[in-house]
């Protein structure tokens, strides 16, 4: 039931966790499982049919945590997993996913999940999911995470997706589903540096009544880093969406960003943004005339921005 | 003490070159000086060449005794000159706290930035986790820009049109707090301004028209002899600081 520093490491990286947590928990390291726990109110069940849990919150939960990280550590390792979320009717929860890769290989190592959600009818979750990678060796650290989110009539998700160094390739794909007075609220934050590519795919189906979706990213691109984000809200019935990328650029980095919207209702409103440039000199100037270097001020912008 | 020796400026306007300063010569060193003369007469620009937020076309600038003119913008942040932008910068995610706490350069309470805060007219609870973004009116930027600069603590600091685009009541208190400043201070607060009470407050006036130094002298001269003046644009009518 140890963990070694690496692990640790990772472990406080993407989970802000330094040994075994308390309440309900599913540790993955390199491929299997490591350690679980279960709560009164939580369970979790590994899959028959496929590699994977179900994490099942019974309705009117409320004030739990489940924290569900996945550690990577061995080069050249190819995890793939499905994890699939029950929130029960009326439970008010957070949920703490995120994957660390430590690659000191020459080999790729690669994590793929696969997350559907199913939030039940006036159920309220937040989830927070990091994505880090480091390790010294030439094996690419590569991170594809699926989010697929069904969210009943009254419920209410919001979702922390970060990704924070270190990780050479993703591509995420979220598709969320909402019923009749439904909310989701996703903040998406990136950086990418080196030659990193990072890409995001945001489809929202508004189809319940009185039904409201935010997708908001914040990324930064250094370095000669490419970044794409795509997405798409798709307003069904009377409702209210927003989708906005903001980015920041810095040295060759490259962003492109596409926010669509589509109203298919009269009563639909919705909103598209998107917002690309390098740092502005004068919040560089501003800073630098409270003290800091150019350098020291350009760190400030950037962790602010993502923050 | 602040002193400028032959500082030109000279800048490409509308593909014409043009001087913006000629020839400045200036020792600041008294307690409150205030920059004042007509828009575009190159009040900013000097100020911003003794931040180093702009470069002189050519000539020197020397604080207490030390050539500076090389000196990046941090580096003279260091040794004690401060900023109060006209137009406060906007951030995303950066907050009232933290610019306070760089400002200050350490962490501090949250009682001592609250303190800062309500210096400048804020009720402190409801600003110091606000992000400094758009979300904010004018005039709180405004005072809050004033709060970080304070927190400078230096010995040279200098205030672009502190009053532009703070109402009335706001002005009142502004004024309050510049007195409460000089007296604090055991430096000097030079401030770009065009109203007469803060002129009034001040040691020394300096009028700067047309890139040169038009007038130079102790308040009680200075002063008459703008509001005798009708031809003179120095000043922002008293309806205007009201709008």
């Amino acid at each position: 039931m140890s963990f070694s520093e690496i692990q640790k490491n990772l472990l406080k990286q993407v989970a802000d966790i330094e040994s075994i947590p308390t309440g309900a928990y599913n540790i993955r390291t390199d491929g299997k499982l490591h350690s679980r726990n279960v709560s009164a109110n939580i369970d979790i069940v590994s899959k028959k049919d496929k590699d994977g849990i179900d994490i099942i919150i019974k309705p009117f939960t409320k004030n739990e945590r489940v924290d569900i990280p996945v550690i990577l550590t061995k080069s050249g390792l190819k995890d793939l997993v499905y994890n699939d979320f029950y929130i029960g009717e009326g439970a008010d929860v957070i949920i703490v996913a995120g994957c660390g890769i430590c690659n000191t290989g020459k080999d790729a190592s690669e994590h793929v999940g696969i997350h559907s959600f199913h939030v039940g009818k006036n159920a309220k979750i937040k989830y927070i999911e990091k994505h880090y990678g480091e390790g010294d060796g030439n094996g690419e650290k590569i991170l594809n995470p699926t989010t697929e989110i069904e969210i009943s009539e009254g419920g209410y998700m919001e979702m922390e997706t970060a990704q924070i160094k270190g990780v050479d390739s993703s591509v995420r794909k979220t598709i969320a589903k909402l019923d009749k007075d439904a909310t989701l609220i996703i903040k998406e934050s990136i950086m990418t540096h080196g030659t990193q590519f990072a890409d995001t795919d945001f489809y929202v189906d508004l189809y319940g009544e009185n039904s409201s979706a935010h997708v908001i990213s914040r990324s930064i691109a250094k370095d000669n880093s490419r970044q794409r984000f795509i997405s798409l809200v798709d307003g069904n019935n009377k409702c209210s969406g927003h989708t906005e990328c903001d980015a920041i650029i810095m040295n060759n980095g490259i962003v492109t960003a596409e926010p669509k919207i589509n109203a298919n209702h009269i009563e639909a409103s919705l909103i598209h943004e998107a917002t690309i440039g390098k740092i502005a000199g004068e919040q560089l100037t501003k800073l630098m005339t409270l003290g800091l270097t150019e350098k020291e001020a350009e760190e400030q912008i950037v962790n602010g921005f993502l923050k | 003490m602040i002193e400028l020796k032959n500082i030109c400026f000279t800048a490409e306007v509308d593909g014409e070159r043009k001087e913006i300063l000629k020839d400045i010569n200036l020792t600041l060193d008294d307690k409150l000086i205030a920059f004042t003369g007509p828009n575009g007469g190159g009040k900013s620009t000097l100020a911003k060449i003794i931040m180093g937020i702009i470069t002189p076309t050519s000539g020197k600038i020397y604080f207490n005794g030390e050539d500076i003119t090389d000196l990046s913008i941090d580096e003279r942040a260091r040794k004690g000159i401060a900023f109060a932008f006209q137009q406060p910068v906007k951030f995303k995610g950066i907050t009232v706290s933290d610019l306070i706490n760089i400002a200050s350069g350490k962490k501090l309470k949250v009682t001592d930035i609250c303190a800062y805060l309500s210096e400048v007219g804020l009720c402190a609870r409801e600003y110091v986790n606000r992000e400094i973004n758009s979300s904010l009116s004018g005039g709180e930027l405004k005072r809050i820009e004033l709060a970080i600069t304070m927190a400078r603590n230096s010995t040279f600091t200098i205030f672009d049109e502190p009053e532009a685009g703070i109402d009335l009541w706001s002005f009142k208190s502004l004024i309050t707090v510049f007195e409460r400043l000089v007296n604090k201070s055991n430096g000097t607060l030079l401030i770009i301004s065009h109203q007469e009470r803060i002129l009034n407050i001040a040691d020394r006036i300096v009028i700067i028209a047309n890139g040169q130094i038009k007038t130079d002298g102790k308040k009680e001269d200075v002063l008459p002899e703008i509001l005798s003046s009708s031809a003179c644009q120095v000043l922002t009518s008293k309806t205007e600081v009201a709008q």
